[in-house]
């Protein structure tokens, strides 16, 4: 749809597909981080029996574009031993590759940045850039502390994209296919059709996917929140420990780059697994465009409980970070290793039984 | 080809966010396992004990506060047990009750802080605001008391330097009632959460016998299954008139002496804290608090050593007096510096993140080790 209208508008099939990729950027994600910042000091605040922010604006509601401003008018620090070059590419690949996700992700009917087959796969990938992004940045800080946190984000993001893609697959299997437009327009609208609750198939399969499907958003969604080094497993960045990590030695701008890209990426994991296991974009009760007949309507509905699922999540995380103590690197490793792959595996191979079988 | 490994030196401190204040600690690493661990103190010296020589007796109370400054109450209390001793003053019984009120909120008030900081370690950090937040009720009890929240220079030799606020007892009682569900709160939220007990369960553990070794006292000392408490031990004060236990470590999460433990500890020296407090609250008798104070401290030639159960454990003061207004020597036995060195023995063989844990843990402040 939007598609349609800036071809025409543009007249050039590249240009149109390269603003739209960009329009989930501009329109969504920049002022979604901003916001998403604030939420966490709320929340964080309101937890902690305290208010959070109240200064800049009515609540504290401009407090994030104060401390952008401030953050971009702060000198850009540089120590002579760190590695210019590489030190300079961190933050923009990081902050690349978290934002990259969003263009493959179906926020309603007719808003999708690349409406692209390999969705998802395409999304695992681009974030799996982020790893080479925070390597190098705790590579190039020539500082011991970003070294150790920029390791331990390395093994610990890799060890946890084979659980996440391992449920993928999973999900792959029941709805067959990659494409995550046609994986939210799978399930189709009522929470029933979710496949938390066993997608639309019936009879004997939905009632033995019902238990497999809800072990693998716990799954999934611990996985993800390992990815995006969230508390309890926000041990590469352990204040405690290793000041902060990979961006130890940041400031300015660059810092927020990371900063930002946290943020994109606590959005970005909440809504792959909103897509996956909650219906996507589709409405749990029936749309209203349907019932008055303003079809209109309806995108813009979808668009509501999209980002409302996605900000649940985000929330979730949030509330998880102010609840709860950090792992150790070797537990969490271990429950990796230990627990959440042979999980998947055993849940993988269930499901493809059902699927052949039934 | 063999592939070369070496050794990490890591300099953590003395600009941490972990340290507790500034301690340096050098950690030599194969990965993250420690080596060896190698502690560097003195950026808070201050010359407290040789400072003290220039004082007059009562002049150097207010130095004893910035020693340890989350037990300032105590090391007055200690500083003062030492010099009525040395100076066989028989101090009132009101005023040994407001001793010991004070004392044990301050205890309370410092195990607090030691036990946010350390969730705070871990990585929790609503557990640290939810105890500064109850902490705040205290300083709020010293300040209408002395007027001070911080550095009080309250209890004086012989007396305290004001009688208790009127409204004092309501408000403490009020305090206690608040702040049982709060301690429970606590529990839930960080003593027995899965992930707490993983980290600290089965890490550090200091045995008995190396506990004694090393001279470790309090809380530590307690968590190694030893049962060994000043106030019960050595009795000062009116300690004697009170009912209350003495925990000790049991092992229940992981191993008798391990980390859990001595955080264990400190969570319920503050439930028999508040029994001494009550029971303080409902004996105290009434009388002048300043009528011991003697007016011109001049103690007569002689050494003693006292000793009494800070937070963090024995606090001692050895006086010698030559008789004149000064003290000729101060020297103290700081809890927290003797405690501090068995952390290169706890420390070796586990990973970065638990040294974290287990320096909170011992809970050290570092203007007590550094005086």
């Amino acid at each position: 749809m939007i598609y349609d209208w800036l071809h025409s508008m543009t007249g050039s099939a590249i240009a149109a597909a390269i603003i739209q990729s960009l329009l989930p950027l501009f329109i969504f994600i920049l002022p979604f981080a901003l916001f998403a910042v604030l939420l966490e000091r709320k929340v964080s605040g309101h937890m902690q029996d305290r208010l959070g922010p109240m200064r800049v604006g009515y609540h504290g509601i401009f407090q994030t574009i104060a401390d952008i401003i401030k953050l971009i008018q702060k000198e850009d620090i540089v120590a002579t031993e760190n590695d210019r070059r590489f030190f300079d590419l961190s933050p923009i690949l990081v902050f690349a590759g978290s934002y990259a996700a969003f263009a493959a992700i179906p926020f309603s009917g007719a808003f999708i940045g690349s409406n692209i087959d390999l969705g998802i796969v395409y999304i695992i990938a681009v974030t799996g850039l982020v790893v080479a992004g925070i390597l190098m940045g705790g590579w190039a800080s020539n500082n011991k502390y970003s070294l150790l946190g920029a390791m331990r984000a390395a093994a610990q993001i890799i060890s946890y994209e084979i659980p996440t893609l391992l449920i993928v697959v999973t999900v792959i299997m029941i709805t067959g296919t990659m494409n995550l437009f046609t994986i939210s327009e799978w399930q189709t609208q009522y929470f029933w059709n979710w496949l938390i609750l066993g997608g639309p198939v019936f009879g004997t399969a939905k009632l033995l996917l019902i238990p497999l499907m809800i072990i693998s958003f716990l799954i999934i969604f611990l996985s993800t929140l390992a990815e995006v080094n969230r508390t309890p497993f926000d041990i590469p960045e352990a204040e405690s420990e290793l000041v902060s990590g990979y961006h130890t030695e940041y400031s300015g701008m660059k810092f927020a780059m990371f900063f930002l890209a946290e943020y994109a990426n606590m959005f970005a994991v909440s809504a792959v697994v909103a897509t996956l296991f909650f219906g996507g974009f589709q409405s749990p009760v029936g749309y209203l465009g349907n019932t008055f007949g303003a079809k209109w309507l309806i995108p813009i509905e979808q668009f509501f409980w999209f980002t409302s699922k996605g900000l649940f999540f985000v929330f979730v995380q949030m509330w998880l970070r102010w609840t709860l103590p950090r792992f150790r690197v070797d537990q969490l490793m271990a429950f990796c290793w230990k627990y959440l792959i042979p999980f998947a595996f055993v849940i993988l191979i269930l499901v493809g039984l059902i699927t052949v079988l039934i | 080809m063999a592939l070369k490994t070496e050794e990490m030196v890591l300099n953590m401190g003395p600009q941490h966010p972990s340290t507790h204040g500034v301690l340096r600690l050098e950690l030599v690493l194969d990965g993250e396992l420690i080596e060896d661990v190698i502690p560097h103190i003195g950026y808070l010296h201050r010359c407290f004990e040789k400072h003290s020589e220039a004082m007059t007796y009562p002049q150097v109370i207010p130095y004893t506060d910035r020693m340890d400054y989350l037990a300032s109450m105590y090391n007055e209390f200690g500083y003062a047990v030492a010099m009525e001793r040395l100076m066989n003053i028989e101090v009132p019984e009101r005023v040994q009750y407001i001793r010991v009120i004070m004392g044990e909120f301050q205890r309370i008030a410092s195990h607090l802080v030691a036990l946010g900081t350390y969730g705070a370690d871990i990585g929790a950090f609503t557990p640290f605001l939810f105890c500064f937040r109850d902490r705040e009720k205290i300083l709020n009890l010293f300040e209408i008391t002395c007027g001070a929240r911080l550095l009080y220079n309250y209890i004086w030799i012989g007396g305290v330097s004001h009688d208790l606020h009127p409204d004092f007892i309501r408000l403490a009682r009020e305090f206690i009632i608040e702040f049982r569900p709060n301690l429970k709160e606590l529990n839930d939220l960080l003593t027995f959460n899965q992930i707490f007990i993983d980290r600290t369960a089965n890490v550090g553990i200091l045995p008995a016998e190396t506990a004694i070794n090393y001279g470790i006292t309090g809380p530590n000392l307690r968590a190694s299954g030893v049962n060994w408490d000043l106030r019960r031990n050595d009795p000062y004060s009116i300690y004697d008139k009170f009912e209350f236990e003495i925990p000790i470590g049991k092992g229940e999460k992981g191993t008798t002496g391990d980390c859990w433990d001595r955080y264990y500890m400190r969570v319920c020296e503050m439930e028999e804290s508040l029994k001494i407090i009550e029971q303080a609250l409902d004996q105290i008798p009434e009388g002048d608090v300043s009528s011991a104070i003697p007016k011109r401290v001049k103690p007569p030639v002689g050494q003693i050593y006292a000793r009494v159960e800070n937070p963090r454990g024995e606090l001692g003061y050895f006086i010698i007096s030559d008789g004149s207004l000064n003290p000729y020597r101060i020297k103290v036995r700081a809890p927290s510096f003797v405690n501090l060195e068995v952390l290169g023995e706890l420390c070796k063989g586990h990973l970065v993140a638990d040294v974290v844990a287990i320096l909170g843990s011992i809970d050290i402040v570092l203007g007590e080790v550094d005086r």
